[in-house]
């Protein structure tokens, strides 16, 4: 069984974004960029799938500027076999990734797609459900827990009062939530070897996809800014302050 | 505009969160809301009782008892035919329905928004909430998730819409559920408490957790939250989760006992109207949002606060 692994290129983690001047967006200038966390997620369990025997190759995909190719280098020192790059240097809203994630499922035919549940960039938490809807197939979305069992997949899934367990056919659509795994760090032999791994370089063109926007960004401005209160000496004071908020 | 409103229910009684969506979808137009579940009949009935609804649809039917997205989404979209927005709350069900039917609609999903700007305008939170974007779409029809604590709530009397039964295209054979762990608790629910205590990493195990943070609020009739340092440390279940990644939450008070104020709970947080903070670090980041903060050991002044109250 191949596994499909979309990655995406965003602001690392760490680092706190800034609202450009103009208000036209955030600014990506001579910023650090790393892979999605829940995408690093998403290979990690790919590749442990493949450790057990359920998967016999790991396919990275991603969509993005040519830059994105270090983030699939990464997915491939990670342990994925193989990477596509989709080069375009325009932004691409998820329903138009979901788009050349399903024309790609198409040329090779994956028996799951396993996606990080939303990028840490636009928050969308959209481009699994949208594939799978568009592959006619089901989605184990918010993953605590992957087991591949012949023709089917059980996931375990985070859902607001506790976990949910499903059972899917296969082909199928898992997304990743925190707790499923921790991500690996790549060996330097690995990161070294990830270099003559192949990686094809391809265009939205090539899967007939239009990347034309569907939501105009009219504005990005800061969020409101909440002002720090008073500090009180000592418990006494703070049980004061309590009671007069009624609630005690 | 005709706007259609996910429902989300336990097949026995209308969640919460729905209610913030009611509100939402009113502001674009007329109303409608779709049950679609199993033996759903009082859900129905309370939904048509919802402030502001002006017709519920109910799908009553095996392939919608727990909600399944392969199966609810083909009935939404199909319902869409009538309609002009899809709105659904952002929870992990709206957030697992919504996309599936914005596919099958050709639509590009706005999520989880937090104000109306106008007939296709909406602001969202991007960036873990660093950042607000104003966004118009230019689709035919609208597809919506919607941030609970961003609107209020619709009141749960003073509507009579009418109830229609509806068939969808029933089981797509392709998933099945399985099970479900949810806790049971005599709590109010995160998202809509008025008061919430959360725990953060100073903690240290469960055990410690359950005797400092549960006595607190227990005396408050407050819901319990963790940091996700705290989730990820196994002190407390994920579903306690209060951030970016976990629940989003906006009570009337939020204490935050020994948590630091990392930017991802902040986010989860920044929205309730009194925030009170205990921690022994005095340079933590989460004094520069609370309202009420104190500097001292948790292990002494969160008993003595309890004992006092």
């Amino acid at each position: 069984m191949k596994i499909l692994v979309p990655v995406k290129r965003v602001i690392d983690y760490n680092v706190k974004p800034r609202v450009k001047a103009d208000g036209t967006g955030v600014d990506l200038a001579n910023v650090k960029m790393s892979m999605n966390p829940f995408d690093e997620i998403a290979v990690e369990e790919a590749i442990r799938l493949k450790e057990k025997g359920a998967a016999t190759e790991i396919v990275a995909v991603s969509i993005g500027p040519a830059k994105a190719q270090e983030t699939l280098r990464t997915a491939l020192a990670m342990g994925a076999d193989r990477a596509i790059l989709v080069e375009t240097e325009e932004e691409v809203e998820p329903l138009a990734v979901a788009k050349i994630l399903k024309a790609i499922a198409d040329e090779e035919q994956p028996g799951l797609v396993i996606l990080g549940k939303q990028s840490i960039s636009d928050d969308s938490n959209q481009t699994g459900q949208m594939l799978a809807a568009l592959m006619g197939r089901p989605q184990g979305t918010f993953a605590n827990t992957v087991e591949v069992d012949g023709d089917s997949v059980t996931v375990k899934r985070e859902v607001d009062g506790g976990l949910q367990t499903v059972k899917l056919a296969l082909p199928a659509i898992v997304t990743t939530d925190l707790r499923l795994n921790e991500p690996r760090y790549a060996s330097l032999p690995n990161i070294m070897k990830a270099k003559q791994k192949p990686l094809a370089t391809k265009t939205a063109g090539d899967y007939g996809v239009d990347l034309t926007p569907r939501l105009k960004t009219l504005k990005v401005a800061e969020p409101p800014v909440r002002q720090a209160g008073e500090k009180v000496a000592d418990v006494a004071a703070l049980v004061e302050k309590v009671k007069a908020l009624g609630i005690a | 505009m005709k706007t259609l409103v996910l429902v989300e229910h336990d097949n026995t009684k209308v969640n919460d969160a729905t209610l913030a969506v009611v509100t939402a979808a009113g502001k674009l137009g007329e109303v409608h809301l779709l049950v679609a579940g199993l033996n759903c009949g009082s859900v129905a009935e309370a939904a048509a009782k919802i402030a502001g609804v002006s017709k519920v649809h109910v799908a009553d039917d095996a392939a919608y008892a727990n909600g399944l997205a392969e199966n609810v989404a083909p009935l939404a979209a199909d319902l869409m035919g009538h309609h002009d927005a899809f709105l659904a709350a952002a929870t992990t069900q709206g957030k697992n329905v919504a996309p599936r039917v914005a596919a099958h609609l050709d639509v590009m999903q706005v999520s989880e928004i937090l104000s109306v700007e106008g007939p296709k305008t909406f602001t969202r939170p991007i960036y873990a909430g660093n950042a607000i974007a104003t966004v118009e779409s230019t689709d035919a029809k609208l597809v919506i998730t919607v941030r609970g604590t961003a609107f209020e709530k619709a009141a749960t009397e003073g509507g009579s819409a009418a109830i229609e039964a509806v068939a969808g295209p029933g089981d797509a054979g392709i998933s099945t559920f399985v099970s479900s762990e949810i806790a049971k608790s005599e709590r109010p629910e995160l998202t809509s408490a008025k008061v919430i205590v959360s725990g953060g990493r100073a903690l240290k195990d469960s055990e410690t957790f359950e005797s400092v943070i549960t006595p607190l609020a227990d005396k408050l009739g407050a819901a319990i939250g963790a940091s996700r340092a705290a989730v990820d440390a196994g002190y407390v279940p994920n579903d306690y989760q209060v951030g970016q990644t976990g629940k989003i939450v906006a009570p009337e008070v939020y204490f935050a006992i020994g948590i630091s104020g990392a930017i991802q709970h902040l986010a989860g947080m920044k929205d309730s109207k009194v925030i009170i903070a205990i921690n022994k670090d005095e340079d933590a980041p989460i004094f520069q949002v609370a309202d009420i903060g104190l500097v001292a050991d948790l292990y002494a002044a969160v008993p003595e606060l309890t004992g006092a109250l």
